[in-house]
């Protein structure tokens, strides 16, 4: 049978199209030359410019403090959520499963005003407050769906077990459940975290004038600032994302491996 | 009885963390973003009193119209892009050897990964005056000496498409992999050729996939807002422009609210067609694909 080449040729282009333009920025951060284009030597110095530049350092604090909080506000509701979700089968959970998935398809340019709206009418300052409230309503639902995900894997005999042999069911929950649930409360904790740390528009609609995240920084010096420094610091951030999907790419493999060396045993 | 009411209680107080942070911070905003769409705006930036209908009103400027047909046809053609360009990938994902194949969906899911703004930002500078990428197209003679790249409809398609291809992507992988692929030598072996076998028999097999690929990038786009703000130009606004524009350069939340909430009507429309699709199609069906609880994007 002869097989076409078209779907591999279209696989290779794909890839080309999406690595050039990451490998433009990346040659231009090491490029002494103002204003990108022809090749004029290595240079670190935009490097260094990063590294002096104080407004980069705090918004990256306000990036990581904002991300933290609400990544901890979101293991708590999002698991909390899923558990009802996965529970119960009711009119209420019907609108709770409904409020749940809108963030997760609804531009996110619509959460940013309608936030901002209701910040607006209710006279409370923008701030990182608001960009806290903002990151937690989006992320909640990234973290109830991994969590729920997980659930429906969940053996519910062993919580019977658990009380079979005395534990309160507090005490099972707390023993027996959370701690295999733990894998996807963290998946999701981690998920959430990268929502926080990535997200531009809904905090660009609620942080006001006076607070600063790290893409809100990136986004006013395209528009305003140096493309130099920009380049430096995306290839720091390219760096970063790389590494990680790595990394998870190893950790999954190294885990896959776990469970199939327990399973024949 | 009394225990029904014991399970009645814990059901609320288990559900009510979440459910009371979404009523609060997302319901309530958005039909505010509805009411606030009929309020006069003050001089001070805020919200006026009164209802006048005079914001939906001037809905009919027909600079409106203009704004809300381009972002609807850009939207589109990028998703039919993206879905062109990913239903032969997703086959060839589906058919690579599995070993390489790790490799390969992890250097489709980085660029995913990576911040959109930083993605937007590469573009802009490829495009730019002085940069070797025109150099190289107007040397080629594919564009005139001074015609731009940067500011046009067509830079805000071409990183639409760049930042949305891989939301398209990967349904069409989950898709295809589930596919049969010996139905298309089935198809062969009756005489079809492969072009043939592929319209007639693969992209109905994997329309599920297709249709929410679509959705995945159809929406989002919808919604842009950094995209046309950074590489488009002052003749190729979209709605999310516009609603910026207010909230940031006019002070108009009103109008802001308006704009928002005809783009709230679009994609719900959407969505809510998509869901009424999906529905249909697994009723017709003999045997269904999944059974019990689902997502919107499963």
């Amino acid at each position: 049978m002869r097989r076409s080449y078209f779907p591999y040729i279209t696989l290779a282009a794909c890839m080309v199209f999406f690595y050039l333009p990451l490998a433009v920025v990346v040659v231009g951060s090491f490029n002494n030359s103002r204003f990108g284009g022809a090749w004029r030597g290595f240079t670190w110095k935009y490097y260094e410019q990063l590294l002096n530049d104080r407004e980069i350092w705090s918004s990256l604090q306000n990036t990581i403090v904002i991300a933290l909080a609400s990544t901890a506000a979101c293991m708590v509701l999002g698991t909390l959520a899923a558990f009802a979700l996965h529970r119960y089968r009711s009119r209420l959970q019907f609108f709770h499963n409904t409020l749940v998935y809108i963030p997760l398809v609804v531009p996110e340019i619509l959460m940013g005003i309608s936030l901002l709206l209701f910040f607006v009418a209710h006279s409370i300052t923008l701030g990182m407050g608001t960009i806290f409230i903002g990151h937690v309503t989006f992320s909640l639902s990234y973290v109830a769906m991994t969590v729920l995900g997980r659930l429906q894997d969940f053996d519910f005999t062993l919580m019977d077990a658990a009380r079979d042999l005395g534990a309160s069911s507090f005490e099972a929950a707390r023993k027996v459940m959370l701690p295999l649930l733990m894998p996807g409360i963290l998946a999701g904790g981690l998920l959430a975290f990268t929502l926080s740390m990535d997200d531009f528009v809904v905090t660009f609609f609620v942080s006001g004038t006076g607070s600063k995240t790290l893409p809100i920084y990136i986004y006013s010096s395209i528009k305003h600032g140096s493309p130099t420094k920009i380049n430096a610091l995306s290839t720091i951030l390219l760096a970063v994302t790389f590494v990680g999907a790595l990394a998870s790419r190893f950790v999954k493999n190294y885990s896959d491996q776990r469970i199939l060396d327990k399973e024949t045993m | 009885m009394n225990g029904s009411k014991r399970a009645r209680l814990r059901e609320w107080l288990l559900s009510l963390p979440s459910l009371a942070w979404l009523i609060v911070f997302l319901l309530v905003p958005t039909l505010m973003m509805f009411a606030i769409a009929f309020r006069p705006a003050d001089i001070y930036g805020g919200i006026g009193q009164g209802w006048p209908w005079e914001t939906l009103f001037n809905m009919a400027n027909p600079n409106y119209p203009a704004i809300i047909w381009r972002t609807i046809w850009l939207s589109v053609v990028a998703t039919a892009i993206c879905l062109a360009i990913s239903v032969p990938v997703g086959y060839c994902l589906a058919r690579i050897n599995p070993r390489w194949r790790q490799w390969i969906m992890l250097l489709v899911v980085v660029p995913f990964w990576t911040n959109f703004l930083i993605r937007v930002f590469a573009w802009k500078s490829i495009l730019a005056t002085g940069g070797s990428f025109r150099a190289t197209l107007v040397w080629l003679g594919f564009i005139g000496e001074d015609q731009p790249l940067l500011y046009t409809s067509g830079a805000i398609l071409l990183v639409m498409v760049y930042t949305h291809l891989p939301f398209a992507i990967l349904p069409l992988y989950a898709a295809a992999e589930k596919f049969d692929f010996s139905l298309l030598e089935a198809a062969r072996d009756l005489g079809s050729n492969s072009l043939g076998a592929m319209y007639r028999i693969f992209i109905p097999g994997i329309s599920r996939g297709l249709v929410t690929a679509g959705i995945m990038v159809l929406v989002p786009c919808l919604g842009s807002y950094v995209i046309p703000d950074l590489v488009g130009g002052a003749s190729s606004e979209m709605i999310g422009n516009k609603i910026a524009q207010y909230v940031y350069t006019e002070r108009n939340l009103p109008r802001a609210s308006a704009l928002s909430a005809i783009l709230t009507v679009v994609v719900v429309a959407l969505l809510l067609a998509f869901l009424i699709w999906r529905r249909r199609r697994d009723e017709n069906r003999d045997t269904p694909e999944s059974s019990g609880q689902e997502g919107i994007f499963s």
